[in-house]
């Protein structure tokens, strides 16, 4: 690995870096969405694109999630590659018949002759004091969705290399953004982004050998520090971050719960119905004579997502991961 | 200085943002449908266009009753019959150019078989099949579309990207009564407007959503009003005569070619049969409404402009007859055969790269079928 001096870059400046490469790169991509334009989208994760590659591959669209979309798909259809940005989780809502009517079934539908290349750019998830209809975690409705792509980046670096890739896909890839990481800073360089993992796998971003929480997204910064806070009490944890929740990574998964034979899921979505059951189920029917304990779930409760001011009552924090490290059956190591 | 003392400086004006913008009149569709077939428009009508329309009518008839009579010998899951809106369908067909493209939903098999699909592809997913058959690129018509009105954001969509290209390409979608209500319907015309995207909207008004008829439906003076709220012109159009709708939708298709935008077109007609096969419309309509539209045939009205024109004779209506019987003899032919149908198949498009996941799902089930497969064999074996 060669060591480059690079400054610190953050997420929302690493998508931002992915787009306008991926424009560049290929003029059939086309970023639209609400208020992509002029202001840069409300995250400014699309800023200068409009004015680099002007109003006709950068599109300010009418405000109708479901007409975004759905003129995507007509769009695709003639050879463009679209990347759709919805503005907040619980806005692409409207889009879901579009979405899941066609977006994930076009290619099936057809036999192969009309995939549909489109990225669908979520911002998801609590953590940033949003009001209501700001927060969602809404992974589970693209899980459920067979024909879909679902990737969300935890780093800086998997923001850029993500992005591309799904923009490069010749499948429909939706995007999760977590929100609350948009600021968060790494050492990037954006003139040589570093390769990354494929979509579809998973990687260990610490290793550990007591036991392993399986995270994405935006509590992967919480399992990480719940891992550091974890020496003090005699456990080396390791976090996998799933990167790709569809599709599903069994194999990097499996591999490390069978070396440690424990495991966790950790994600703010909410529990029941939730991707943290899919998971455990896997791990179980995959694992079951490697676990030690059963597999357990931290999650976001089964409530509409809180207010601002009680958010944080709400959202897996590092106590609540260390209380079920704890219950992870240790006596049975005497 | 008080509040009220600042105040008795104000000179109102007119709000700064406010300026007129689209002049409504234009855009407005007429008071009446649109005719030609029985008024003196006919005269100037082509001759030759009259034929291949009046042609096209018979067999789409006959494609229809062929359909639903294949439904009932179950070699069909459902058929939504045009009967009585063959005009439309087959107008839209003939309105465009090779290098335009059709959007249809499910009760337009006419329009997409007038257009050049084979007639047994154009089936496939009514005959319960999981892919629409046909390629969509080969004659440029995206898949029959089952949820209403989401296929007319796609013919947006299409034809804004075409046009991006430079490529000169018209998008026209179907769409019927009932669609009008949906979102996808006001986001397409939205979307449409704003982009000027060279795209035609035809809402076939056949009177009925299944079972509820158009005034449960919309309180707008007609369904080709609710273009002037987006900017575009609106034009009403007897949905019965064929070359009412031929040139009506030509004309709209040559404006969205010349950069003049979209247009809605609303064709005035109605559905003969129920909504399927398995529809009871005597449930929701009486036997006179019906009688009423059979007396305003579309096949009836053209044949009866031909005939007075001396553009066709008894000999060249007994011709098109007979093309009509063969393709009908040929799609019960065809349609009579079993399909072939390969279970691991549904596994194969789902996603460009077969995942992990399904190639599990896909060994499981081949071996139930091997399984199946050894099964039959032994009671073959025993049976001997």
């Amino acid at each position: 690995m060669t060591t480059v001096a690079v400054k610190p870059a953050t997420m929302a400046q690493a998508l931002t870096r992915a787009l306008r490469d991926a424009m560049a790169a290929d003029p059939t991509v086309h970023v639209m969405g609400e208020d992509v334009g002029a202001l840069g989208g409300v995250f400014r994760v699309t800023d200068g694109l409009a004015k680099e590659f002007g109003e006709d591959r950068c599109t300010d669209t009418p405000l109708a999630e479901a007409g975004i979309l759905g003129t995507a798909v007509g769009m695709a259809m003639y050879g463009l590659r679209p990347v759709v940005e919805m503005q907040f989780d619980a806005f692409a809502y409207p889009a879901f018949e579009q979405l899941i009517s066609h977006v994930s079934r076009m290619r099936n539908r057809t036999r192969g002759r009309m995939p549909l290349p489109i990225t669908v750019r979520v911002p998801y998830g609590g953590g940033i004091g949003g009001v209501e209809h700001h927060s969602d975690s809404s992974e589970a409705y693209y899980m459920a969705t067979p024909g879909l792509h679902v990737v969300t980046p935890a780093t800086v670096a998997d923001a850029y290399g993500l992005l591309r890739q799904a923009i490069a896909s010749d499948d429909p890839v939706v995007v999760l953004e977590p929100k609350r990481l948009y600021w968060s800073k790494d050492a990037w360089n954006p003139e040589h982004p570093t390769d990354v993992e494929p979509i579809g796998r998973a990687v260990v971003r610490r290793p550990g050998r007591s036991a392993t929480l399986v995270t994405y997204g935006p509590s992967l910064p919480v399992c990480l520090e719940a891992a550091e806070a974890a020496r003090a009490e005699g456990w080396d944890l390791e976090v996998l971050d799933l990167r790709s929740l569809v599709p599903f990574d069994d194999e990097t998964v499996c591999a490390a719960v069978r070396r440690t034979g424990r495991a966790v899921v950790v994600h703010e979505s909410t529990g029941f119905g939730g991707p943290g059951g899919e998971i455990a189920a896997r791990i179980t029917e995959r694992c079951f004579h490697h676990l030690e304990a059963p597999v357990l779930r931290v999650a976001g409760f089964d409530i509409p997502y809180p207010p601002p001011m009680l958010e944080r009552h709400h959202l897996p924090g590092v106590d609540r991961i260390l209380d079920a490290v704890a219950r992870l059956q240790w006596e049975a190591e005497g | 200085m008080t509040v009220m003392e600042q105040r008795g400086a104000y000179r109102p004006s007119p709000p700064p943002a406010w300026q007129p913008r689209t002049d409504p009149a234009p855009l407005l569709p007429d008071a009446e449908p649109y005719r030609v077939l029985g008024t003196q428009a006919a005269a100037k009508a082509d001759p030759d266009l009259l034929r291949r329309l009046y042609a096209q009518l018979v067999r789409g008839r006959r494609y229809n009753t062929q359909a639903t009579a294949l439904t009932k010998q179950g070699r069909l899951a459902v058929y939504p019959s045009s009967t009585g809106q063959e005009a439309c369908q087959v107008a839209a067909a003939l309105a465009l150019r090779e290098r335009d493209w059709l959007f249809p939903s499910y009760r337009d098999t006419l329009a997409v078989v007038a257009r050049g699909v084979d007639p047994v592809e154009a089936l496939t997913l009514l005959r319960g099949d999981w892919h629409c058959g046909y390629d969509p690129h080969t004659h440029r018509v995206a898949p029959l579309s089952t949820p209403l009105a989401t296929q007319l954001p796609h013919a947006v969509g299409l034809a804004h990207a075409a046009r991006l290209k430079g490529d000169d390409v018209v998008a026209l979608a179907l769409v019927g009564d009932g669609g009008t209500s949906e979102g996808d319907f006001h986001e397409a015309l939205n979307f449409a407007a704003v982009w000027q995207a060279p795209v035609v909207f035809l809402v076939q008004n056949n009177g009925f959503a299944i079972s509820v008829p158009l005034a449960k439906q919309t309180a707008a003076p007609s369904l080709a009003h609710k273009a002037v709220g987006y900017g575009m012109p609106g034009r009403l159009v007897d949905g019965n005569d064929a070359a009412a709708v031929h040139e009506v939708l030509s004309d709209a298709v040559q404006h969205a070619r010349a950069g003049g935008g979209p247009t809605l077109v609303e064709a005035v007609t109605y559905r003969i049969d129920a909504h399927t096969n398995a529809d009871d419309a005597t449930r929701y309509r009486g036997d006179t409404e019906v009688e009423a539209w059979r007396a305003h045939d579309p096949i009836e009205l053209l044949e009866a402009e031909l005939t007075a024109r001396g553009l066709i004779d008894e000999a060249g209506k007994e011709a098109v007859r007979q093309d009509a019987e063969e393709m009908a003899a040929s799609l019960r032919a065809r349609m009579n055969r079993d399909p072939e149908l390969d279970p691991m198949a549904l596994f194969d498009h789902v996603y460009a790269e077969t995942t992990a996941q399904l190639r599990e799902q896909r060994a499981l089930l081949r071996a139930e079928l091997d399984a199946e497969q050894e099964q039959h064999g032994e009671r073959e074996g025993g049976a001997r």
